[in-house]
């Protein structure tokens, strides 16, 4: 790509705010005139990636470059962007024209041709007329037009929206979708956006950038995100998703909910464990049991304005979710159909609970910062190092996190169809994978207990 | 009328015994003479007894230094206490308040005892030391307090807008800490004015105040003309809640908590 195309490059940035690391080796372009979206749940570290572009934090590792030149250690007041604030920031000390003019005042732009951009741009965001108003008398939506104004009429290279729409209300915020979308293409600025609502973030954006957990997730266009996501996380966090445990039995033929597929996706291996996502409205649902690839028996059927969101328990006794503009009757047998191209094939992160660990004596090994109790087992001794694995299902979540030998909280929670696959965040910060039929709430705190013959030990350390 | 009304009387009865019948009485003394008969004397002698006016005004002179001083010295103290970068706990602002919580005259007897064990002459430079010493506390606390709350994101607004560090003091910063200054202003000038044992305390009386004339007056017996002294303070000191900005302080909870 033409080196001239890229306007901000990040490399290798990291940041971590009291030893705990919010962005971990960011890697990103952005585009010359591009909308660009960083997309992810509160605290993922979107935010705080916004705020190192815009200067008001330093980076510990990596560098951001704007036009080729590094600008990481530049202070923010000569960084040439500007910000839309999440909650406005406008000066209430200042009224509407003082607000939008005090960049150009600033640069020392003449007064008339103050005047003359003033007037332009608050034109632009609908708000002539409103020059000697109080910026506390104006409702939320007009400072949020304002503070647009301001920022716009320093006729910045690149916009910063720090979750602009997230306080108003919802018919307000989709007009202010469309207004947005609008000056981007009008102006031709590259606008970089934070926000949590993946709708708002598949609207606007020529790029989404999905992130969680300080890492980039996916960075994809609207369709790709959403038609061909990732991982699961990508997956689940956009748009409703059946997600379900999956064997690749060879190119373009996947098997799930105890059928056989045929689907578009290769090179993955013969009888690979995989993840599909198959999307609710992908799955075709019909009376009609003849022509059917599966059957299943309808649970519950809910409408919802456009469609119908029905859950349907399959044959193989999976758990589905199908969304249909035909309401199907609950308690019904019926039949479903998925096109090879609906099936998005994703490959496991992996497919047990693997972590290094040290024997401590002949009977209990130290993993993941606790001894487990693991029986006596031939050629290991004190001292040794190991690998320990133990599959998901071996898993045992306990009510009480001070039973069991670790307690942790459910940082992630997915639903399979037919099992709940959690992550488990261990007080040492050690995460653990766990299927479970149990219902479990996001946050709830666990005690974990393994038992000793699901532990997989091998040695790993240097023979002596 | 609602049954909860009731609760307001304690109060009304406090508010008549202690501040309106004490006004009253103060008005009715300032227009008598010693034997009860009208007059305008005493308001008289405030603007012609050379002695009162010449204290009077003496005491406006060290209530503005005062004022300058604990502002000059109170802003930066309170803008730094403010910082979360440069001061990262709570209790640093804390020891700064920490004086007040010993009585004001013990304070001031404490520093005049230093000042003469140090040789130092007692005089106006160790009034206004004491007189900054007392009050400093109630200037940086208001203007800490205005500042503490005031939200980062203007800072981050302005600098993103291209102000530089002292720009972004000037045009916003400093506009936004007005009502913390004002309310500091006034929480130091206003008592200032009335003083009157620091400057027994530190000067050894060489410098009289307009409250130690007051004081004075009493102490001898002289009612009247005390009282109509009392009352033209207490009339200007009115006045300087009407300066602009006072009114608007006032309201503000830029004020000692």
């Amino acid at each position: 790509m033409n080196p001239n195309e890229i306007i901000i490059n990040i490399e290798h940035l990291s940041k971590s705010f009291n030893g705990k690391k919010v962005l971990d080796d960011i890697n990103l372009y952005v585009k010359r005139g591009e909308f660009i979206t960083l997309l992810g749940p509160s605290g993922c570290g979107k935010t705080t990636l916004l705020r190192q572009i815009a200067g008001f934090l330093q980076p510990d590792e990596g560098v951001i470059t704007m036009d080729g030149k590094d600008i990481s250690q530049v202070p923010p007041h000569k960084r040439k962007l500007n910000t839309v604030f999440q909650r406005y920031a406008l000066f209430p000390h200042l009224d509407v024209y003082d607000n939008v003019a005090f960049g150009l005042k600033l640069a020392k732009v003449p007064e008339d041709e103050i005047a003359a951009r003033v007037k332009k741009y608050l034109k632009l965001v609908s708000m002539s007329d409103y020059e000697d108003r109080d910026v506390n008398t104006l409702s939320g939506g007009q400072q949020q037009r304002i503070a647009i104004a301001r920022a716009l009429v320093n006729q910045p290279s690149v916009l910063l929206l720090d979750e602009p729409l997230s306080a108003l209300d919802l018919k307000m915020r989709k007009d202010m979708q469309i207004e947005l979308k609008e000056m981007h293409q009008k102006l031709g600025i590259t606008f970089i956006y934070v926000t949590h609502d993946q709708e708002e973030a598949l609207t606007l954006s020529d790029t989404v950038v999905v992130m969680n957990e300080g890492r980039i997730q996916q960075i994809g266009t609207p369709t790709d995100i959403y038609n061909e996501p990732r991982n699961e996380f990508v997956a689940d966090f956009i748009g409703e998703s059946n997600i379900l445990n999956a064997t690749m039995l060879c190119d373009r033929k996947v098997s799930f909910i105890g059928h056989d597929f045929d689907c578009v996706d290769e090179g993955f291996g013969e009888n690979a464990p995989v993840d599909v996502v198959v999307r609710p409205e992908d799955i075709y649902i019909m009376k009609n049991l003849n022509g059917a690839q599966f059957t299943g028996t309808v649970k519950s059927c809910i409408f919802k304005g456009v469609h119908y969101e029905m859950f349907v328990n399959t044959d193989s006794g999976n758990e589905l979710m199908i969304q249909d503009y035909n309401a199907f009757e609950v308690g019904s047998t019926v039949g479903m159909l998925i096109r090879p191209e609906d099936i998005q094939v994703m490959r496991k992160a992996c497919t047990c609970n693997v972590f290094d660990g040290v024997m401590t004596s002949d009977e209990t090994v130290e993993v993941f910062g606790v001894e487990l109790e693991c029986g006596a087992r031939e050629g290991l001794s004190k001292g040794d190092e190991v690998s320990v694995e133990f599959d998901f299902d071996k898993v045992e979540l306990l009510d009480n996190k001070e039973d069991g030998a670790e307690h942790g909280f459910v940082s992630f929670i997915l639903y399979k169809g037919d099992r709940y696959h959690l992550t488990v965040t261990t007080d040492g910060g050690y995460k653990i994978l766990v299927d479970t039929n149990e219902v479990w709430d996001k946050l709830d705190l666990v005690g974990i207990s393994i038992r000793p013959e699901d532990l997989r030990i091998s040695r790993t350390g240097k023979e002596e | 009328m609602g049954k909860r009304s009731s609760w307001v009387i304690p109060y009304f009865i406090f508010l008549v015994l202690f501040v309106v019948l004490p006004l009253v009485l103060i008005a009715v003394y300032a227009f008598q003479d010693s034997y009860g008969h009208f007059t305008l004397s005493n308001i008289f002698a405030f603007f012609t007894d050379p002695k009162i006016v010449n204290s009077f005004l003496v005491s406006m002179e060290v209530a503005l230094e005062n004022t300058l001083i604990c502002l000059l010295i109170g802003y930066p103290v309170a803008y730094i206490l403010a910082d979360r970068d440069l001061n990262r706990s709570a209790v640093t602002a804390m020891l700064f308040i920490l004086p007040m919580w010993i009585n004001a005259l013990m304070r001031t007897m404490a520093t005049a005892e230093i000042f003469s064990w140090l040789g130092i002459h007692l005089g106006k430079g160790t009034l206004l030391f004491g007189m900054a010493y007392d009050y400093l506390p109630f200037m940086i606390y208001p203007i800490y307090n205005q500042l503490n709350k005031m939200d980062r994101s203007y800072i981050e607004a302005a600098q993103d807008l291209g102000a530089t560090p002292s720009q972004v003091f000037r045009k916003v910063t400093l506009p936004l800490s007005m009502p913390g200054v004002v309310s500091g202003i006034m929480m130091v000038f206003m008592p200032t004015v009335s003083t009157f044992a620091i400057s027994e305390i530190l000067t050894n009386n060489t410098i009289q105040l307009f409250g130690s004339v007051i004081q004075e007056q009493f102490y001898n017996m002289m009612w009247n003309q005390g009282a109509a002294l009392a009352l033209v303070m207490l009339l200007l000191i009115g006045l300087t809640t009407l300066l602009p900005g006072g009114k608007n302080a006032a309201e503000q909870e830029g004020g000692l908590i």
